[in-house]
């Protein structure tokens, strides 16, 4: 078991190093840190002085790849490459446009951000997986086909409609909860997650109501609940006590590897609601054209991702101990 | 259960396409018109001519054709397909893209073309594209949504609502829009049945030169006869789009039906011309990623070894990469090339359409994954198989194994995915838009107007009706797509099926 995480964490180097070296191809190949410069300070008029300077407030002066200028081994740890793209693997994330260190920054709006996620997930697979119970308990009759009805109609929302009706709805006409922002202490900050959440939920019942159903339809297709069935187990023992321990192992599949990734906050979500998070860190960076901080998120995406796969294998052998990893 | 190809089944197709361009060039000529042909316009194309291909080489194998057949007696699915087409008719129409002439002021014979490119599709709609109004006003309104100041027939000024230049602009009083909407609906109406009617009637004909029946019982037959079920259901579906089609252009002449936007623009032809940046997004992405995801799909399962594991590492190194972050990387560094080199591009319709195609591109590049895995899998499994082991053994190159023997093979695997995504596709163009990493701010989308949409929910009173034409349009596009999906998906691999 050690010998094989260690093993995956050791596959997931050249991974990285390739995300690294995407990442920095798009950032100073296609686009010359010059180009950037401009960008920043407006395309028309710009002194070669400016955009020097520019690009030395933020480290963008030296050699892409290899410093020719400098002896040794400066001369590639004296680029751009080295001090942009290398440091990211010591988690080390530099300097925003701003001048704030964006590594800070992280820590700190990754609160608000899994404080939205981690009840959206849990509350979310907790709703999905009853609605999911009930339609294949239902199977066959009106209440499935108009279940699925329901699934297919609310998957084809876009989110955005999701966010903005019910920022209307519940936050504007009803006066229940405020409409954005955050803060507060204790039960006050409740109030502001409280419509992020549920609109999270909401948005994600049609499609996942509709995945774990087809889940709960195929494991009772099988042998053994035919089995349970012939004993004279009722239905709904059948249900809670083979179907659901079995449907186990699809259901991780989708939810743990979506963990790690709740550190990185919902970008719709977070932007909607002004909740200081990292997804809105992620937007506010994007349409800023802050490309040091949406650097440093893509890896740290890329990070999670792979944390989440590998924890994905682990708790197979967790739920399922016939599969042993090796 | 495979038929011998009988070898001129691509005759109809080109045919038809030679048809089609004969006739668009013979058009182009007739009118004097310049045509403009963006790279957008020339892939949908180029996509167009491939589907009139694959169905004529569906049409003659019959595994292939016999899970459409059974899409086809499938009411729901149908339905659905006919709105597609509907979209897609749309999206075409609004394609051909040219730059009309410019009346010549002096002497000179050269004929200068105006800077503007337009397509067909606003020529249909000109009535409702060229009526602007100054800024917001509700839908079937004769009045702005603001006040302002106007100058009254005394000659006193008062701040009030001012009349639409062109909404309602036929109305003496507001007392007599309700009669008047009702007598154009029913006009609308009665229009759109007469062209149904038109059409079944065709359609009947034919019928009746085939079963070698009357007119009168063929037409009977349609009605009542358990066995043109569907084509009933695929008449009442082009009946109800024909109606709402006719109804909208009738009162649409004179009235916004959906209102106007902030600068004045019919929200109903910004939602109209939407349906072209949907279709774009959600068909030509998966037509980029499809070479790549079927090459290194297939070459992945087939040779194995050192080959299999750089395509494993490429696609998960692309697959970790968070998407939409990847996404804004590449928007944004495609945004910066086209700030930096403004003479490549000779319209603001050039430039709109490259970032379009830029979009497409990388969404492309974020969506392969999946289908590569998937036709990886299916590659490992084939290659096993008798008929390749002999292939082989009868010394065929590997390149030949590929396109002859497995493609064909995992076409079915690559029909469903491309279904599948579509829906997905027009969905992520709308959030990506709103991140401001989607279609450029001047392309009308759905993902434009909700992002605008997004400040008007938080005036007062309320601008609603920019956000409900963007969920009508975009709604009916991707239940269709979804409902069409789950059944050509049933149709294809039962094991998918959701029970």
């Amino acid at each position: 078991m050690m010998a094989y995480i260690i093993r995956r964490a050791l596959y997931a180097i050249p991974i990285l190093i390739g995300v690294n070296l995407i990442t920095f191809t798009l950032f100073f190949v296609v686009n010359s840190p010059d180009d950037m410069a401009r960008l920043h300070l407006g395309v028309k008029r710009v002194t070669p002085e400016a955009i020097d300077k520019w690009k030395q407030e933020r480290g963008y002066d030296k050699p892409l790849l290899y410093n020719s200028a400098a002896g040794g081994t400066a001369s590639v740890t004296e680029t751009v490459f080295y001090d942009k793209s290398v440091r990211l693997f010591m988690l080390d994330f530099g300097q925003a446009d701003d001048g704030r260190a964006i590594g800070q920054d992280i820590r700190e709006r990754m609160w608000p951000s899994l404080a939205i996620a981690v009840p959206a997930l849990l509350v979310g697979l907790l709703v999905n997986i009853t609605f999911a119970m009930l339609l294949a308990f239902f199977r066959a009759s009106y209440i499935d086909l108009w279940g699925v009805v329901v699934c297919v109609i609310m998957m084809s929302v876009s989110t955005l409609f999701y966010i903005i009706g019910g920022q209307y709805l519940i936050g504007k006409l009803m006066n229940l909860v405020p409409i954005s922002g955050y803060g507060g202490e204790g039960i006050n900050t409740v109030r502001f997650l409280l419509l992020p959440v549920v609109i999270g939920v909401i948005s994600g019942i049609g499609s996942g109501t509709r995945w774990y159903r087809t889940v709960f339809l195929e494991e009772m297709g099988k042998d053994y609940v035919r089995t349970a069935r012939a004993k004279g187990l009722s239905e709904l023992k059948v249900l809670f006590r083979h179907v659901l321990k079995n449907a186990m192992i699809p259901i991780l599949t989708g939810v743990v590897v979506v963990i790690p990734t709740l550190f990185m906050g919902s970008l719709l979500l977070e932007s909607f609601f002004g909740v200081p998070g990292l997804g809105s860190y992620t937007i506010d960076a994007i349409q800023n054209q802050d490309f040091a901080i949406v650097r440093a998120m893509v890896f740290l995406g890329s990070v999670l991702y792979i944390l989440g796969l590998l924890l994905t294998d682990i708790s197979y052998t967790l739920v399922d101990p016939r599969i042993r990893l090796s | 259960m495979r038929q011998v190809a009988s070898p001129s089944w691509w005759i109809k197709p080109v045919t038809i396409i030679v048809l089609v361009i004969v006739a668009l060039w013979s058009g182009f000529q007739l009118t004097g018109v310049k045509p403009v042909i963006l790279t957008t316009d020339a892939l949908l194309g180029l996509l167009v001519a491939g589907l009139l291909f694959l169905a004529a080489y569906i049409k003659q194998r019959s595994d292939l054709l016999e899970p459409w057949r059974q899409v086809s007696k499938r009411r729901i699915p149908v339905a659905a397909a006919v709105i597609l087409a509907a979209y897609a008719v749309i999206a075409m129409i609004d394609s051909v893209h040219f730059r009309v002439p410019l009346e010549s002021a002096g002497q000179d014979k050269t004929v200068h073309y105006s800077v503007e490119v337009s397509s067909l599709l606003d020529h249909f709609l000109q009535q409702i594209r060229e009526q602007d109004e100054s800024t917001y006003s509700a839908p079937f309104a004769i009045q702005l949504y603001s006040k302002e100041v106007v100058e009254r027939e005394d000659g006193t000024v008062t701040r009030d609502y001012p009349r639409l230049q062109y909404g309602g602009a036929h109305l003496q009083h507001i007392d007599e829009r309700a009669a008047d909407i009702t007598w154009r609906t029913f006009s609308g109406l009665i229009k759109g049945v007469v062209l149904w009617l038109l059409i079944v009637s065709v359609i009947a004909f034919k019928r009746s030169r085939t079963m070698r029946a009357s007119f009168g019982q063929v037409l009977l037959g349609l009605r009542n006869n358990p066995d043109a079920r569907v084509l009933r259901t695929i008449m009442y579906t082009l009946l109800v789009i024909l109606l709402l089609g006719t109804v909208a252009m009738e009162l649409g002449a004179v009235y916004h039906i959906f209102g106007t936007s902030k600068v004045g623009q019919d929200v109903f032809y910004q939602a109209v011309k939407s349906i072209r940046t949907g279709l774009v997004i959600g068909t030509l992405t998966t037509l980029v990623m499809l070479p790549f995801a079927i090459l290194l799909g297939t070459a992945a399962g087939y040779f194995r070894g050192w080959i299999d594991d750089v395509i494993q590492y490429i696609y998960t190194t692309l697959n970790s990469i968070p998407g939409v972050l990847l996404i804004a990387a590449a928007i944004l560094s495609i945004q910066v090339y086209i700030s930096n080199n403004p003479e490549l591009f000779r319209t603001a319709a050039d430039r709109a359409d490259l970032r379009l195609l830029a979009l497409c591109l990388i969404l492309g590049v974020t969506s392969w994954t999946g289908l590569c895995r998937l036709l990886r899998g299916e590659a490992l499994k084939l290659r096993e198989m008798e008929y390749i082991q002999a292939a082989r053994a009868f010394g065929v190159s590997p390149l030949t194994v590929l396109g002859r023997h497995i493609f064909p093979n995992v076409l079915h695997i690559v029909l469903i995915i491309v279904v599948l995504d579509f829906s997905g596709l027009v969905l992520a163009e709308a959030v990506l838009s709103y991140v401001g990493v989607g279609v450029d701010p001047s392309t009308i989308s759905w993902g434009n107007m909700i992002n605008s949409a997004r400040m008007e929910m938080a005036r007062e009173p309320v601008v609603w009706w920019s956000l409900l034409a963007a969920f009508c349009f975009m709604f009916a596009l991707v239940l269709a797509a979804n409902l069409f999906a789950d059944a050509v998906r049933d149709a294809f691999d039962p094991r998918m099926r959701s029970l």
